[in-house]
């Protein structure tokens, strides 16, 4: 470790301005992605709080939150309504905004989907399809398209001054983007026109001998029963598609205006600032924009001009001398957490170096977790500060 | 004999689960090159795509192929194997149903993207099917009849780096999944065989947190869906566990205010310092930081004694981890019975 390194902050980028962010009228939809367990849910919430406080109306979606932090915002179960959060008064007296929140229930959004896409007898059908109740339950991709269609929603409704959105802690939490084209791929596949398609019309005839052999094929791993349950979801389910890829495409086209803005949320650890790189460059690609990093969980120590091994080697001496315990632990406590704060510093510098482009708001370490209201303003306290 | 002398014979499929952040894929690669000491073949399967392992071993991204990782320092092999669901479904036609033609037909029609990326369900069973198939394995089979009961088993254990604790539950218990889709037929008697191996003895699922209030809060929930779904749960892992640098007397007084920062500066002037005093204001904020978080770890410790579940520990590496330090931590799990 180099003294260097303890007292500077290195090549830090830009600072991100969230306040300024939040407090911009032109901002109407922020968008919190990042790897599990970097604190975004905790950062999704404390940006709703620090919005409302600078007078703005926020809604913060976010998608099966820890429950003490879900309790810490009022909710108590899965429920697609926004509810209001009562927010405590600041130093400043009462909160000049307000803030609601909203837990995604997945099944519930796409039962709404097909309810209003298709006629009552066809959303019927499709509501009692044994494929479609596992699709909406369970399948690994319905999280972030029903977000995504949750957000155009609230969007479209015009009753929000700014919505933010908490990304379902997936795989590649992007998958949130890939939602229009996936779907599209699903709707466009050869398979499904042949799924889709009587027997003996147009597909079959197009595809020739292939087909007979695919379904067989998929009807004897599957079983005939699942196939057909398929079969009879895909005739029922098309209209109900049409409408929903075209929201789904909206809303992406909405991501990428003027008006957006994505969060890349992690914490100075390797993992997950790899995963922060790799949302950086996904949203890059795709042209969506990106406001700034939030870099949660930070440690800095109280002495920043005492390095790990001077600390080191005086609770050594110490130690030589005999009856100064306190002193050397209390220094070899110091030491461990210097080593934390450089570890931490040169993984944030190897960031800053790869995407100097990036600005990036930087929030302490708490020695305990958040789970009310008051914490959650002191991290939106924190973030503005950044 | 302790539950983990048992497991270390009876257990042949570790799942090794936890809330992102809470080191799951070291503690998983630990527990391999831990398991695998002493001569024994274990093989390290991940099932998320995320190459986690390659990472961890400084080695470049793994195939859909078992292969040689690590050797442990007291004798024995490490296989990995990143597997996906796509390729684990043409390994599945191809083994069962000699259908290799077909599933190059199938992924040609898009029916593998949709197997594995559409129907709910699907990816589980092939993940959890391919670990389970490698438990069951033995020497001297033909591809055909992989299950017959003669030779010896070609690991002594597999370890799985599976998804984190939200999902664990839901990600084993794929046969409910696929009941609720296939009554009958090929998939639905696969599930069934996943499932047995899964429930029994053989499989235990290991639970990672750390002593904070999240991860802890998750592992709570998720051992209740484990225990619900009727599967057997192995171990708490408490991951990054810094070292007790005061004794608990002098925490519970910085607690509760009361810090002697005269005897602190007093150790600083000995040691040399010239700022003592406001070197020792910083060092005594650090101490109350330190204090909080102590007694916040040990109110966590106190609501996992609850579930009454062996517990093993590893310590923070400060330095990061890598190859290196997974041999550190594997030993830690040796001393502990692993």
């Amino acid at each position: 470790m180099s003294a260097e390194s303890a007292q500077g902050r290195g090549r830090a980028a830009a600072r991100f301005d969230v306040d300024g962010l939040l407090a911009d009228r032109g901002t109407r939809i922020v968008v919190c992605c990042g790897a599990g367990g970097v604190g975004k849910t905790t950062t999704a919430a404390a940006m709703g709080v620090r919005a409302a406080e600078a007078g703005r109306d926020a809604v913060v979606i976010t998608v099966d939150p820890a429950r003490r932090l879900a309790q810490s915002m009022g909710l108590r179960e899965l429920d697609n309504t926004p509810r209001p959060v009562e927010l405590p008064e600041t130093g400043r007296g009462a909160v000049p905004g307000s803030l609601h929140a909203m837990m995604l229930d997945m099944k519930r959004t796409f039962d709404e989907i097909v309810e209003a896409h298709a006629d009552p007898e066809r959303a019927r059908q499709i509501l009692a399809n044994p494929f479609y109740q596992s699709l909406s339950s369970s399948f690994s991709g319905t999280q972030e398209y029903m977000a995504m269609e949750k957000l155009g929603q609230l969007r479209e409704s015009g009753d929000w001054d700014l919505i933010i959105v908490d990304t379902p802690p997936s795989r590649s939490a992007l998958d949130f983007l890939d939602a229009p084209e996936r779907l599209g791929r699903f709707l466009d596949s050869r398979l499904i026109r042949i799924l889709g398609a009587p027997p003996a019309t147009g597909a079959f005839r197009v595809l020739g001998a292939g087909v007979g052999m695919v379904t067989g094929v998929i009807a004897k791993i599957v079983g005939a029963q699942v196939l057909k349950d398929v079969q009879s979801f895909v005739a029922a389910f098309d209209a109900v598609f049409g409408g929903f890829q075209e929201r789904a495409e909206r809303t992406y086209r909405l991501l990428q205006e003027r008006g957006t803005g994505f969060v890349v949320v992690a914490a100075p650890e390797d993992d997950a600032l790899r995963e922060a790189e790799f949302f950086i460059e996904r949203l890059r690609d795709d042209r969506m924009p990106l406001a700034g990093i939030v870099l949660n969980r930070v440690h800095r120590t109280a002495v920043p001009d005492l390095p790990e091994q001077a600390a080191t080697a005086a609770a050594a001496e110490l130690d030589r001398l005999g009856d100064h315990a306190l002193a050397a632990a209390a220094l070899r406590l110091h030491a461990e957490q210097a080593r934390v704060q450089d570890r931490e510093q040169w993984l944030m510098d190897r960031l800053a170096a790869a995407h100097p482009e990036v600005p990036a708001a930087e929030v302490p370490a708490r020695p305990e977790d958040v789970h009310d209201l008051v914490g959650l303003a002191e991290i939106g306290r924190a973030l503005g500060e950044g | 004999m302790s539950a983990r002398d048992r497991d270390r014979d009876a257990v042949r499929l570790h799942v090794v689960t936890g809330k992102g952040g809470t080191g799951k894929t070291t503690v998983a690669a630990s527990l391999a090159l831990a398991l695998a000491s002493g001569g024994r073949t274990v093989l390290l399967v991940e099932v998320e795509g995320r190459q986690g392992v390659a990472r961890l071993f400084g080695t470049g991204p793994l195939p859909y192929e078992e292969r040689e990782i690590a050797a442990p320092f007291e004798g024995g092999r490490v296989r990995a194997l990143a597997a996906d669901a796509e390729s684990a479904l043409l390994e599945y036609l191809e083994m069962f149903y000699g259908m290799r033609r077909a599933g190059q037909v199938l992924t040609r029609f898009g029916a593998v993207d949709f197997a594995t990326t559409i129907a709910p369900g699907m990816r589980d069973v092939l993940l959890t099917g391919k670990a389970t198939e490698a438990v069951r394995r033995r020497t001297g089979e033909r591809r055909r009849s992989r299950d017959s009961d003669t030779g010896r088993h070609v690991y002594d254990a597999v370890v799985m780096d599976a998804p984190p604790t939200g999902r664990i539950a839901q990600f084993l218990n794929v046969n409910a999944e696929v009941a609720g889709l296939a009554r009958v037929g090929p998939i639905r008697h696969h599930a069934d065989k996943v499932m047995a191996t899964i429930r029994s003895a053989q499989t235990a699922v290991h639970f990672v947190t750390v002593l904070e209030e999240m991860p802890a809060q998750e592992t709570l929930d998720g051992i209740g869906e484990i225990r619900a779904a009727g599967l057997n749960v192995g171990s708490i892992v408490v991951n990054m566990v810094r070292p007790p640098f005061f004794p608990d007397p002098v925490l519970g007084s910085v607690a509760e205010g009361r810090f002697d920062t005269d005897a602190l500066v007093r150790g600083l002037k000995a040691a040399g310092f010239e700022d003592a005093e406001e070197t020792a204001r910083g060092l005594a904020r650090e101490v109350g930081e330190h204090a909080l978080r102590v007694a916040g770890e040990s109110a966590i410790r106190a609501r996992l004694d609850v579930l009454d579940l062996p517990r093993l520990q590893l310590p923070l590496l400060s330095g990061g981890v890598g190859p290196d330090a997974l041999h550190v931590l594997a030993g830690r799990l040796r001393e502990q019975g692993v």
